[in-house]
């Protein structure tokens, strides 16, 4: 039996008050009365109101949404495949390139991603919009995707799709019907995390959105540049209460369904 | 066919939108200014024929001669480096006690290590600006408790980036490492102390090189982003807070420089391959260690 020393308790309870005081005092802030954000002057939540009322911050998280939602589609599903093929695509001509394309944008700096985007786009004279941060979006989104999947589908059962293949499926139903069904909760994973990436991301949107495209963050940023406000404290608690209860009910549902997993098993293993 | 489509599609994708951009981030990079400028104008069009032409080094000897990109390369190196070792310094008692504690505790300690992560990096570093001002939280808690009587200037300077960098990368770091102790067996230490280990040279000579391959791991982690970070140095640094992702996003949106900014992303990346390739031979080394 393990027992936590004083040691280990000051370091948890230390650690963890550095990981969240700073975004507890961003929720507390955000309902301030004051402008001047460090003072407080009382409970208020005009500044949520003031957020709801303003158009510029609506449009922006309209884009955002739906260049969140397109990309992070568009990348679940080329990351799949890029993944299939890596794991059981076996040998073909520039395997190694493939290989290091996907892990590559990984460790790039989005600096570089940017800056790469947005030279190609101009170069073949595309105007810069929704379109173009769809596309950046997927392309670094696919290679984490690929990345969670391919790590689900290492320990996936081969044999259970040959099965299928002898049992009269072509490779596609074989995928299809079985593959894909054990590997969706990766698939999953892969979706949520594309999304997120696309939500956060400022730097490569910074490069290749137009007037016309701008994303939260980027109007986020332009606003913080000049200093703490209010309504980005409103902003930033109602992003953060979203991940929250998002984050713990997929852990409940991830973890119910373990539970009804294990139960089948032990079920199964009696019968047999 | 079909297994032709499913390699062709993901192939063409990442060749179209990632290794040609590339390429051309590298063409650009040897060309003169003058050709790429204006920089939104059509002419770009036109011009990126021509652009294969006056191909030459000149960007990178312009590089060398103004000691600002040497400087933000040398100072970037720096804070990587030093917000590293104090995310490692951070981190390793975090993922030690979590490797200790109770077994039911370990899914929750884990799920509250990476529950920041989801958030948005651009909020978390945000948050920072109202704790770290002159006016801030934390000059408030510290003239209210007395330690102080003038407020200590720590927004804009690096102290601030590196605060930022431990913070935001801090689960980089904790991750791996507690992989490494989780899986540690036990009654090592305990042989280690029967046999007159004291507990800080228990810790020293079993602990540590058991969870080496999760410290190595974690500092690539922290290090890469680091290096290239843009945000952190831009929001909580200061005007003497030079990194060369910063630089690079400056040269290009404020002097429109393309050519010099494609340089810089050249030799950044080719700062960044060695540790990039060193941290690869670890992961594998892992792999094959554990398979």
């Amino acid at each position: 039996m393990k027992r936590l020393s004083p040691f280990n308790i000051t370091a948890l309870t230390l650690g963890f008050a550095f990981l969240y005081l700073p975004m507890i005092l961003l929720v507390i802030y955000s309902f301030n009365e004051s402008k001047l954000v460090t003072v407080w002057a009382g409970f208020s939540t005009k500044w949520y109101g003031e957020l709801l009322r303003d158009q510029a911050f609506l449009d922006a998280a309209v884009v955002t949404i739906k260049v969140a939602v397109l990309s992070s589609t568009l990348a679940t599903v080329l990351g799949t495949m890029a993944a299939y093929v890596l794991v059981n695509g076996g040998r073909f001509m520039g395997r190694t390139v493939f290989s290091g394309m996907i892990y590559a944008p990984l460790v790039m700096p989005e600096v570089i991603t940017g800056l790469s985007l947005l030279l190609l786009f101009i170069g073949i004279g595309l105007d810069r919009g929704v379109l173009t941060i769809v596309l950046a979006h997927t392309t670094f989104a696919m290679c984490y995707v690929s990345v969670v999947v391919s790590s689900r589908l290492v320990s996936f059962d081969r044999s259970l799709e040959e099965a299928a293949l002898d049992l009269g499926c072509n490779r596609f139903d074989a995928f299809r019907l079985v593959t894909l069904p054990i590997i969706a909760p990766a698939v999953i994973s892969g979706w949520l995390l594309a999304f997120t990436l696309s939500l956060d991301d400022l730097v490569i949107a910074s490069f290749v959105s137009g007037p016309s495209s701008t994303t939260l963050p980027i109007k986020i940023w332009s606003s913080v540049r000049l200093g703490v406000s209010p309504e980005i404290n409103a902003l930033s608690t109602m992003m953060i209460g979203i991940v929250t209860i998002g984050v713990i009910s997929a852990s409940l549902i991830s973890k119910r369904n373990s539970v009804r997993a294990q139960k089948d098993a032990q079920a199964a293993e009696r019968s047999a | 066919m079909r297994r032709f489509a499913m390699i062709a599609v993901p192939y063409t994708w990442l060749v179209a939108l990632f290794l040609i951009p590339f390429l051309i981030v590298f063409k650009i990079s040897l060309s003169d200014a003058a050709l790429a400028i204006p920089p939104y104008a059509p002419t770009m069009k036109d011009g990126f024929t021509a652009l294969i032409q006056g191909l030459d080094f000149e960007n990178f000897v312009f590089l060398t001669t103004d000691d600002l990109y040497y400087k933000a390369y040398l100072s970037s190196l720096k804070i990587a480096l030093i917000s590293t070792v104090l995310t490692l310094l951070v981190g390793y008692p975090i993922a030690y006690s979590m490797a200790r504690a109770p077994e039911e505790w370990r899914a929750t300690l884990m799920m509250l290590v990476i529950l920041p992560f989801w958030t948005s990096f651009l909020i978390r570093v945000y948050a920072w600006i109202g704790i770290l001002s002159n006016e801030g939280l934390l000059n408030q808690l510290l003239m209210w408790l007395g330690v102080i009587s003038e407020p200590l200037t720590i927004l804009n300077t690096n102290i601030a980036v590196y605060i930022g960098i431990v913070y935001t990368y801090l689960p980089f770091m904790i991750l791996p490492i507690y992989a490494a102790l989780d899986r540690m067996d036990d009654s090592l230490i305990e042989a280690a102390e029967d046999l007159g280990c004291s507990r800080m040279s228990a810790f020293w000579l079993v602990t540590v090189p058991l969870s080496k391959n999760g410290i190595i791991a974690g500092c690539f982690l922290v290090f890469i982003p680091a290096l290239g970070e843009f945000v952190i140095p831009s929001l909580l640094g200061g005007s003497g807070t030079l990194m060369i992702g910063k630089v690079l996003f400056e040269e290009f949106f404020n002097n429109r420089d393309w050519p010099v900014a494609s340089a810089v992303a050249v030799i950044l990346l080719l700062i960044l391959i060695v540790p990039i390739v060193l941290f690869q031979r670890n992961q594998q080394k892992q792999a094959e260690a554990e398979g």
